[in-house]
């Protein structure tokens, strides 16, 4: 193994590292998507981030909402940040939120001033931002500076004999150095919960873990509804998976093998004096659960696929590796690392994990994954219930 | 030490279903598994895509199909050894709804 290079990343007011710069356009609300993408317009080198909601939620539904929003904000990945408002008041909370780390962080709203004007106003501060932000440096980081998140997508077999085991062996390199892992997926433990609650680190942990796990899948069972085409995917089926539990085996293959040391809500940042494994109750769909765990503060994110999954995020790099030969050759631009010769027992497990980490550390040091390349920036709100 | 690649893996050994790492036709295929790196050779029946699996013993209506060492669904009808396994004879024992 080649050694561990020297690590540079963004050192945020609240001492959070970074490993990306950016300044982000947030709509507080789905009618103040056309505003915000104006404003990256008008200043490029800023992005949106639009998305679908915002209007009349309300209760747990609305918090998750203001916890996306904010953590998305807070993300140490983000320099900087203009929200963007239908009305004034919840604008302001979603700025006051981002605003708790120090970072820059203004708001607007467009009720009784319009489009255009807020465009107006909103540039000349996004312009200010960026120049700003562009004036950062990056300075030594180290893996226990920084949380890294995990979640794979259409997954066949060749995920838990491959990417997953490949991935487990990043997370525990990264949990042994310090820092702190995110995973998720709650339905798809269905099978093998039994194996993530055995390695919580106490009892009460363990609790939470169950009741987490037993009130999300209460939630599916309810429907009474046939899952298969849903969960399994119709690519997971395709690709040779043919149950959940066949699903979620190769979905824990993934999870290293350091303890579970909390629970986390979706969106929830875990405590920073406390690093480790984290298990966040969460969807399986790959853009609602990557949203979700950058709104928990991860800043990069490891994506094992099998048929061939293309998703990114607007502000964390999401590296893509697979096993299958098939995917690796066809889908290159989307593909970070193939490691099919693992299964063709071209080199061992250690020597794929070893491979990862360096593709790990250049884009720490600011290489871009191929879904920054390729502008994947998938921007996905969980709902948990109906709007008023 | 160089290892012919496998033409299929099971995860542990005794586990009843192995995975094709390649499109394979049916015939005796030489493969291993993962965990114990046991070598050794299978019959298949049918032709299955990469990734897909196949029977290593025979299997009868609502047997446990084991995979990782542990049960991941059971058999929707009788198998036989060498049969190729997916939704067709294959279901969740947890989401009973979960049928093809």
């Amino acid at each position: 193994m080649g050694s561990k290079p020297r690590l540079m990343g963004y050192r945020r007011e609240n001492g959070a590292m970074g490993i990306r710069n950016h300044v982000i356009i947030l709509p507080l609300d789905d009618l103040s998507n056309a505003a915000a993408e104006a404003v990256a317009k008008v200043i490029p080198g800023t992005m949106a981030l639009p998305h679908a909601f915002g209007r009349l939620q309300f209760g747990e539904d609305l918090q998750l909402t203001f916890d996306t929003l904010i953590g998305t904000g807070v993300n140490a990945n983000v320099a900087a940040v203009v929200v963007i408002g239908i009305e004034p008041k919840w604008t302001q909370r979603v700025a006051d939120g981002i605003a708790k780390t120090g970072k820059p962080v203004a708001a607007f709203s467009i009720e009784g001033k319009g489009d255009l004007q807020v465009i107006q106003e909103a540039s000349r501060v996004a312009a200010m931002f960026l120049q700003d932000a562009s004036a950062l440096v990056r300075t030594e980081a180290e893996m226990g500076d920084m949380i890294m998140s995990i979640k794979c997508g259409e997954s066949d077999t060749t995920s838990g004999l491959g990417s997953c085991p490949t991935t487990s062996q990043a997370v525990d390199r990264w949990v042994e150095a310090g820092g702190t892992v995110f995973f998720g997926e709650t339905s798809e433990l269905t099978g093998g919960e039994h194996l993530i609650a055995e390695r919580c680190i106490d009892a009460a942990t363990r609790e939470l873990f169950q009741t987490t796990y037993d009130n999300y899948i209460k939630v599916i069972e309810a429907t009474g509804a046939n899952l298969l085409g849903s969960q399994p995917t119709q690519g997971n089926i395709a690709g040779g998976l043919t149950t959940i539990e066949e699903k979620a085996l190769g979905n824990i293959a993934k999870t290293g093998s350091v303890p579970v040391v909390g629970v986390l809500k979706p969106a929830e940042m875990p405590n920073p004096a406390n690093p480790g494994l984290y298990f966040m109750d969460s969807s399986s769909a790959a853009a609602e659960c990557v949203t979700l765990m950058a709104a928990g503060g991860a800043v990069i994110h490891l994506f094992p696929t099998g048929q061939g999954n293309v998703i990114g995020n607007p502000i964390v790099p999401v590296l893509k590796l697979t096993a299958n030969i098939k995917t690796a050759k066809s889908m290159t631009e989307h593909i970070d690392l193939d490691v099919s010769g693992l299964l063709r027992y071209e080199y061992d497990l250690k020597k794929a994990g070893d491979m990862m980490m360096n593709v790990i550390y250049d884009t720490i040091n600011g290489r871009l994954c191929k879904a920054e390349v390729m502008g994947h920036r998938e921007f996905t709100f969980t709902k948990l219930y109906i709007s008023a | 030490m160089a290892i012919t690649p496998p033409q299929y893996l099971l995860h542990h050994d005794g586990d009843n279903v192995a995975v094709a790492m390649e499109d394979l036709q049916p015939g005796t295929l030489h493969g291993r598994s993962v965990k114990e790196g046991t070598e050794g050779t299978a019959v298949l029946n049918h032709a299955i895509p990469l990734g897909h699996k196949f029977a290593l013993t025979d299997l009868a209506e609502g047997d446990a199909i084991i995979k990782y060492g542990i049960k991941v669904g059971l058999a929707s009808a009788a198998i036989k050894k060498g049969d190729y396994i997916h939704t067709h004879n294959m279901r969740s024992y947890r989401w009973e709804a979960s049928r093809a």
